[in-house]
């Protein structure tokens, strides 16, 4: 009796559970996002120790050994295990520096993206609505256009490069984050406690940024992280495009577009960088996903 | 009767609404000239039906909208046209509580986060020990525990948390305290329990309450005086017995008529009133009730009844007699 009554006092001085634990609880019960989870962190990983990981350097030849094919299949070679490509480097060695580039790229890109379209949708959200309609109209345009095509147009302009790649994509993904981040500044700036916040001496900056903002994070995150995939495939696209990273860079849609003409006499050099863009695509938009069922509070099951 | 802290001559508040690339925009008088004075350690209760202003005479109060008409002045300073956002110390005097304990508080913020932040904000010059050794305190005033100190709003039932957003307004050390429905929203039990509460800090602050509520029963406990409100305007007001004992505004009769009682026995004489309440974008000319008045005369259909009486003032070319 005694031990029962001590084991609930016990529970209920017990520390009521953390926002992040809450969010963990949640995200956990999505498996496919758990395992979208973990193929994203063991290609971090393997992005961050590329070359520590891979046997050669990813620009090494092998001039003796061109189009040999992986190990599993006829006259494959241990030496490499996913074959070499037209020029004699190791495909696996490229596959796994290729990874560098790619989270390299949804890296910058969503942080700019997501920068400057939270900026841009907090003052939208705040300003008058002459202001507001000219910025929305705007990111209207903007998003008018087919993302991809308006991207290659930007690379046109400011030249074929990785990086101007990487501006072009960011400036198409960030009207998403304006709209929304707008959407969530409005429907918040009217609740009392922003009411309050002013009340109690709060400058308009600080109500911007310190009271309201955190308040719509939730969506914000998960719209980065699916935009982090939407990246990854653009950059590859532009890549394959010739519009992206130059070659010899191992970009994954570089070398796809290298490998182009081989497609029939060695299927190696093709899927492979192909399967990589499939496979980190699919783990980060299963994760978005669990993300926003764990933030979303209007999709959270209680 | 000890000195007005804050009189209001003449308040108004109107919004320009709609107004396309078409239209010519239309004017909402939300708040049509309501004039009264708060004295320390006394209550004001603002009561009405919904719609008629009671928020927006809150929120103007409280300097969170400049007023469009009118004069409101603080210890005899008169807050400045452009809301007084200029002036610190006038805002940090009047506070304000609102209806829903659920959306005044910052979800991201813990409990003693929130009550730092306003002598953050306007007392830079407390250091950030005495800044949080206030705010226990203040936790403590309001009835609340200090491990609740590091908790988020959530995890807070509404009382408890009406409790801390009158913390808040009361960090600031102010001397008018703006309630707009503090208890509606919460369950009897814990109405009466806040209610207590507030009786409690107005007696040991001397604070002087804006009590704004469309519950009677809740305003008689309470008040010392009674505004009421129809339309923007207010049409009687007085010392709370009198006017509850003889309304003089057939608004009012009805208004008290329609308090239930608890007692079968009760002889139910309730006034129904036809019609809706009009549209505060299209108030009817002459005194606002007469579409909706029993007692009404073509005189009311022409101009606005004046003020009547000296403490129990009334707006009303028939009033009740009794």
């Amino acid at each position: 009796m005694s031990d029962a009554s001590s084991a609930t006092a016990r529970t209920i001085a017990q520390a009521p559970p953390s926002p992040f634990r809450d969010f963990w609880n949640a995200f956990r019960e999505n498996r496919g996002a758990v395992a979208g989870l973990l193929v994203f962190l063991l290609f971090l990983l393997i992005a961050i120790f590329a070359p520590i990981i891979s046997p050669y350097p990813p620009d090494a030849q092998f001039r003796n050994s061109l189009l040999v094919p992986p190990v599993w299949a006829e006259g494959g070679e241990w030496q490499f295990p996913l074959g070499t490509d037209p020029l004699g480097r190791d495909m696996l060695s490229r596959l796994i520096h290729g990874a560098r580039f790619s989270f390299f790229i949804g890296l910058v890109v969503v942080t700019v993206a997501t920068f400057f379209g939270v900026v841009i949708g907090v003052i939208a959200g705040f300003s008058p609505r002459w202001l507001d309609t000219i910025i929305m109209r705007i990111m209207d345009i903007v998003l008018s256009f087919p993302s991809l095509l308006m991207a290659l147009v930007l690379v046109a302009i400011l030249g074929p490069s990785l990086l101007n790649a990487m501006v072009a994509i960011a400036i198409v993904l960030q009207p998403h984050f304006v709209r929304l981040t707008r959407a969530a500044v409005i429907s918040e700036r009217t609740r009392d406690y922003v009411t309050a916040a002013r009340v109690a001496g709060a400058g308009k900056l600080r109500i911007m940024f310190r009271t309201v903002l955190p308040n719509c994070l939730a969506p914000i995150i998960v719209q980065a992280a699916l935009s982090f995939s939407t990246a990854i495939l653009d950059a590859a696209a532009l890549g394959f495009l010739g519009m992206g990273a130059q070659p010899p860079t191992p970009e994954w849609g570089t070398m796809l577009a290298e490998a182009r003409e081989f497609i029939l006499r060695a299927w190696w050099v093709v899927t492979f960088p192909g399967l990589c863009i499939l496979v980190t695509v699919l783990a980060i938009n299963l994760m978005g996903d669990g993300l926003r069922d764990a933030l979303d509070p209007k999709l959270k099951r209680s | 009767m000890s000195e007005a802290i804050l009189t209001a001559e003449a308040l108004q508040r109107h919004y320009e609404v709609g107004g396309g690339m078409f239209s010519s925009p239309a004017t909402v008088r939300a708040l049509d000239g309501a004039s009264f004075a708060l004295t320390p350690g006394k209550t004001l209760a603002v009561v009405g039906e919904s719609g008629c202003g009671k928020s927006t005479l809150a929120r103007v109060v409280t300097m969170i909208e400049p007023p469009s008409g009118g004069t409101l002045a603080i210890e005899g300073r008169e807050v400045g046209p452009g809301g007084a956002a200029s002036d610190r110390d006038l805002r940090a005097m009047v506070q304000i509580v609102f209806q829903d304990p659920y959306g005044s508080l910052n979800p991201r913020q813990t409990i003693g986060q929130t009550l730092m932040e306003p002598l953050k904000l306007n007392r830079p010059e407390v250091s950030a020990e005495e800044r949080e050794r206030r705010a226990r305190d203040m936790l403590r005033m309001v009835g609340l525990r200090d491990e609740h100190f590091d908790r988020y709003p959530h995890m807070f039932s509404g009382g408890q948390r009406q409790r801390v957003a009158v913390g808040r307004a009361l960090m600031l050390e102010p001397k008018i305290l703006v309630l707009d429905e503090p208890v509606s929203a919460l369950d009897l039990s814990i109405q009466s329990q806040v209610l207590n509460l507030l009786i409690d800090l107005q007696e040991k602050f001397q604070l002087a309450y804006l009590f704004i509520s469309h519950d009677l029963s809740v305003v008689r406990h309470l008040a010392d005086e009674v505004m009421v409100m129809y339309l923007g305007r207010p049409v009687e007001m007085g010392p709370k017995d009198d006017v509850f004992a003889h309304p003089r505004h057939p608004y009012t009769r009805a208004l008290l008529s329609a308090t239930p009682v608890a007692d079968p026995r009760h002889e139910k004489n309730r006034i129904k009133l036809e019609g809706e309440l009009p549209s505060p974008m299209n108030v009817p000319p002459g005194c606002p009730f007469n579409p909706r008045c029993w007692r009404a005369s073509e005189t009311c259909r022409e101009s606005f009844p004046p003020y009547e009486g000296a403490r129990h003032r009334f707006a009303c070319y028939h009033p009740i007699e009794d």
